[in-house]
């Protein structure tokens, strides 16, 4: 899976949670809870939904290595197989 | 023989529309079921009935908007005879009883005519609402034919080009598009004013070590798969459901200067909207729940609230409210009573902080946990008591 496929599934379940969030307007380094006001259920519901499509079980103590988009890509390009 | 009414969802709902009937005449009807959808401020909500029998008669239709107390439908007992009157002789001759519990029974005013419910993003109905777009013209396409804000967008800029000849919308259409965040705005303003005015507010706050809870539910959800996760708010829930069993005094209403205690434990969480204003719905039973059901609660709670889909008692069932607006940062909470409850709960956000036991320093996971108390009802001596409480449970977290 490349950088492109993983990018479009992030969007897809951000979404879903948050349909006006708009992921190609956050800069790569802006922290996606406080950017598009996620609360701690949705942002469950967001590690939830990349279970779902790309199959990665993200550990409660990596949560916070999925702060930004930049984090987010590059933790799941390292996790996907 | 009973009248099934506009319930009252909430001190400061006047009227509501009623969207939708579930039924028709001549349904057995049950307890709970859900017969009706109504729109108020606060979203569609979906009202229940409170007791068995037949739809006997319904006598508000869809699209009109009625005042609080205006019967809606007739539902006869089960067993009870059909009455011969006619639906006109009904209508035009209220029953002496009829007239004593609706003594303003308005006529039902015409309202606009329901539209298709409109899927949107709060950013894009911000927008149009800015841009006085009306939302049954643009078209969605985002996710399921949602409206973003790009759509918004577009349709305000096509709004520009000349279209002087074309009729204006009717002015209620417009508000109706942009009047949700408006009509929440007003209900919570006028709650909030009333418990301003009304209620004689003490307050409390104490600190609480969250390591041991905290550790503990770590290591709970390191054995669960994602989906079966808990959060740390659903211990909060559960410790003061726990708490108000030590201490009842604070879970019930002040109502008409009397303090009525109740003994069913229904929490108010709430669940901020993103688009601005806040909704409170209740969990039930939240003291008779494990963990994992209030967890389910919860998500199930927080995505119906969202897409304003409640149902009437969870909107007036709640005997105490929590405020958790940890995942913002603040750490403390000073809040603001719901009436007719008597008190309300706040939690901050989980800190490191630097905390002395048997002359040690050592740096924990504090949160701060604050009541709002109505001193009519209860006194501070009861409110310590209260946090106390929560503090032990937190402490023994196996047993939530």
């Amino acid at each position: 899976m490349n950088e492109e496929q993983i990018r479009k599934t992030i969007v897809d379940v951000l979404g879903q949670i948050a349909p006006e969030a708009d992921f190609d307007e956050l800069s790569p380094d802006d922290n996606i809870q406080k950017t598009l006001d996620i609360d701690s259920f949705d942002f469950l519901n967001f590690i939830i939904g990349l279970n779902d499509k790309l199959g990665v079980d993200i550990p409660e103590s990596d949560y916070g290595q999925l702060a930004t988009p930049a984090k987010i890509i590059s933790y799941i390009s390292a996790h996907v197989e | 023989m009973a009248e099934f009414r506009m319930p009252s969802l909430g001190a400061d709902m006047e009227e509501g529309i009623l969207v939708e009937w579930k039924v028709k005449t001549g349904d057995h009807v049950k307890r709970g079921d859900i017969i009706a959808e109504v729109e108020t401020q606060k979203g569609i909500i979906e009202i229940e009935v409170f007791e068995d029998g037949v739809v006997e008669q319904i006598l508000v239709q869809p699209g009109e908007k009625v005042p609080v107390g205006t019967a809606l439908a007739i539902i006869r007992a089960e067993g009870e005879e059909e009455r011969p009157e006619t639906a006109e002789a009904k209508k035009t001759t209220p029953s002496t009883e009829e007239k004593k519990a609706a003594p303003e029974k308005p006529k039902p005013q015409p309202a606009i005519k329901r539209e298709k419910r409109i899927r949107i993003s709060p950013l894009a109905r911000r927008f149009a609402a800015e841009l006085a777009i009306d939302l049954s013209k643009v078209d969605g396409t985002g996710p399921d034919g949602a409206i973003n804000r790009a759509d918004v967008e577009r349709a305000a800029a096509q709004a520009k080009k000349p279209e002087k000849h074309v009729p204006e919308q009717p002015p209620e259409k417009k508000e109706r598009a942009a009047g949700f965040h408006e009509g929440i705005r007003k209900a919570i303003a006028a709650a909030m004013a009333r418990s301003n005015r009304e209620i004689p507010h003490y307050y409390l706050e104490t600190r609480i070590d969250m390591s041991r809870a905290l550790k503990g539910l770590e290591a709970e959800n390191r054995k669960r798969s994602v989906k079966e996760r808990i959060l740390p708010a659903v211990l909060l829930i559960k410790a003061v459901a726990l708490a108000l069993g030590d201490v009842p005094a604070l879970n019930g209403y002040w109502i008409d200067g009397v303090h009525r205690p109740q003994e069913a434990i229904h929490i108010g969480f709430a669940i901020s909207l993103r688009q601005g204003g806040l909704v409170t719905p209740a969990i039930h039973h939240a003291d008779l729940k494990s963990l994992d059901e209030l967890m389910e609660a919860l998500r199930d709670l927080i995505i119906r609230t969202r897409a304003g889909r409640l149902r009437s008692s969870e909107m007036t069932d709640s005997t105490i409210t929590i405020t958790n607006l940890g995942d913002i940062g603040v750490e403390t909470v000073y809040g603001v009573i719901y009436p007719p409850q008597v008190a309300l709960t706040g939690f901050g956000r989980i800190t490191e902080q630097p905390w002395v036991e048997n002359g040690m320093i050592g740096i924990r996971p504090v949160l701060t946990a604050t009541l709002a108390g109505d001193h009519r009802a209860t006194d501070g001596h009861t409110g310590a008591r209260f946090l106390d409480a929560i503090n032990k449970h937190l402490q023994d977290w196996e047993k939530l």
